[in-house]
């Protein structure tokens, strides 16, 4: 791979008697969208907690833009340029979608240690922030209470909060999960023009989804990423069929 | 624009705090001075604990210690005869952020019930450590030897003087809590107790901005016990009972967390009922009681919300 933005090698994560991440390898290309599936249980997101950084692994290693993070904890990583989204939605439901966003330019910034003046008057955070809501689609929305929000447009409320922090990764654990045909469409549609420009590791059950975004797929299976490969050859490969493909079609 | 119920109200009550002095000289009524110095005085407090409570979801459940701590800066400089209010106060401010600073670090590591022990337990700690002090009075306490002393005109033996020294103070401390909860720090500590998983994975690491809230909070509970102490001219462990943090933490509740002036109601309405019930009856927490159960369920936005309309509520 030319331009490795993300590098993984041996990651481990046990709990208990259940081991949720067996020596995992994966190399992600800058711009490339690579989709993990894999049955529920297969150890997902555990793996997108791990590469966020709210989890810690047993063994193996992390390596972001060239350098080790597996010790850094989550705002390090986001600092870094890791953002993502939630499998339930994360949002600060008593505030605004502009503040929202405004808080997700603010942490992107820097320098929050300022004591007087409002940061809802500074434009340096509020044009950034509207400029986020306006590209997913919130424009209209801005004055709107997160908690008041449909389902869909809380989740795309989420990907302007990602996108604010002008992230180098995104990190999207089931970004079209819950939601109704119009709305997931709309996602990946809105998610198919950010390819390229960011890099995606996405994590998603619609096989639709995966199959219209995905430069490369890995499938995961108790733990362990059994195949990794462009969409036509794990959609062809027999191993795949069997472990996944075949039972969670639907 | 039309001017808001919000504002009509806070008019209304520095216009009506700002006036009691002459009232209660007109009307011959000393004891009123006192009483809205007393209810201000515990209002500085209550809007100390608000910060952090209201803004920053902190349930500090030992608010009290910084009062206590603020009422010894003043008395035991006293004692030995240094009665200057500027090293008094200072000291006061000091010695109760820093106080704020450990008991913060080692709380805010935890959560949830564990935060509210852990705070009470230090509260308690400075408890006992007030009783041992016998040199100090020990847990009788001891008489303040005299008010601070600021030299020129502001001398606090002065009722009306040392009325609107208090005034002053809660204004102030109003304003900077106002433009504080909107700015960049306020909306962080705000954002993590609205939701910290997403806080952090947005980028901040919110121990250090809630931190800093707890010792702003602390600092200015010292100064609140500075003048506490200077208010009834004498000093006891008492203050630091657990039972007086949790008087301040329902005058924030009572009157409406996270709305800074909702605490300046509820201190007045609190120690008012006090005043008037335990005139009534000795059993007088049996009838306050369930007015405080009332309000909180039914005032979402405590007494404020009900003065000031539903309308002002984010975050």
């Amino acid at each position: 791979m030319a331009d490795t933005l993300l590098a993984i090698r041996g990651l481990s994560k046990r709990f208990g008697g259940l081991l949720a991440s067996d020596r995992i390898d994966l190399d992600v290309a800058r711009g490339e969208t690579h989709a993990i599936i894999g049955p529920n249980g297969a150890g997902k997101t555990t793996l997108i907690g791990q590469l966020a950084g709210d989890l810690r692994p047993d063994s193996g290693s992390i390596h972001f833009a060239g350098q080790d993070v597996t010790r850094l904890d989550a705002p390090h990583r986001a600092r870094r340029g890791l953002a993502r989204s939630f499998q339930v939605t994360s949002i600060f439901r008593e505030f605004s979608a502009l503040d929202n966003v405004t808080l997700a330019v603010q942490a992107h910034a820097g320098r929050s240690f300022r004591f007087w003046r409002s940061a809802r008057s500074e434009p340096a955070l509020r044009e950034p922030a509207r400029a986020a809501l306006e590209a997913v689609g919130l424009g209209a929305r801005a004055d709107v209470l997160a908690a008041r929000l449909a389902h869909g447009e809380q989740r795309q409320l989420e990907i302007a909060m990602a996108l604010a922090t002008e992230p180098r990764m995104l990190l999207l654990d089931e970004p079209v999960a819950g939601m109704g045909l119009d709305e997931s469409q709309k996602m990946v549609r809105f998610l198919a023009m950010l390819r390229r420009r960011i890099t995606i590791v996405l994590v998603e059950h619609d096989m639709d989804a995966v199959f219209t975004l995905a430069d490369r797929i890995s499938v995961m299976v108790y733990g362990r990423i059994i195949a990794t490969g462009t969409p036509s050859e794990v959609r062809g490969s027999d191993d795949v069929r069997r472990a996944y493909l075949g039972e969670d079609r639907a | 624009m039309a001017i808001s119920r919000r504002t009509l109200a806070l008019v209304a009550g520095g216009a009506l705090l700002a006036l009691v002095p002459p009232i209660a000289a007109l009307t011959n009524q000393p004891f009123y001075l006192d009483l809205f110095r007393r209810m201000m005085i515990f209002a500085i407090a209550a809007v100390s604990l608000d910060l952090i409570l209201g803004y920053g979801g902190m349930v500090s459940f030992g608010h009290a210690a910084y009062l206590g701590i603020g009422a010894y800066a003043v008395g035991i400089p006293a004692f030995h005869g240094v009665d200057n209010g500027w090293l008094q106060w200072g000291l006061a401010i000091a010695a109760s952020a820093l106080a704020a600073a450990v008991i913060g670090a080692v709380s805010l590591r935890t959560s949830g019930v564990s935060f509210i022990m852990i705070t009470l337990a230090f509260a308690q700690m400075l408890y006992y450590l007030g009783i041992s002090l016998e040199t100090y009075g020990g847990d009788n306490g001891m008489r303040l030897a005299g008010r601070s002393r600021f030299g020129g005109p502001i001398d606090l033996r002065e009722p009306a003087v040392f009325y609107y020294v208090v005034l002053a103070i809660l204004v102030l401390l109003l304003t900077l809590g106002n433009r504080l909860v909107a700015s960049r720090f306020g909306m962080v500590i705000r954002a993590a107790r609205s939701n910290e998983v997403r806080a952090r994975a947005i980028g901040f690491s919110p121990f250090r901005y809630k931190l800093t809230a707890f010792v702003i909070a602390g600092g200015a509970g010292g100064l609140a016990g500075a003048l506490l102490a200077n208010q009834t001219e004498y000093l006891t462990p008492d203050f630091m009972h657990w039972t007086r943090s949790g008087e301040i933490m329902f005058m924030v509740i009572l009157g409406g967390m996270g709305t800074l002036f909702g605490p300046v109601i509820g201190a007045v309405v609190l120690l008012l009922l006090e005043d008037v019930l335990s005139a009534l009856t000795t059993h007088w927490q049996i009838i306050l009681g369930p007015i405080l159960i009332l309000v909180v369920l039914f005032a979402k936005r405590g007494l404020f919300g009900l003065v000031a309309g539903a309308e002002t509520r984010d975050g």
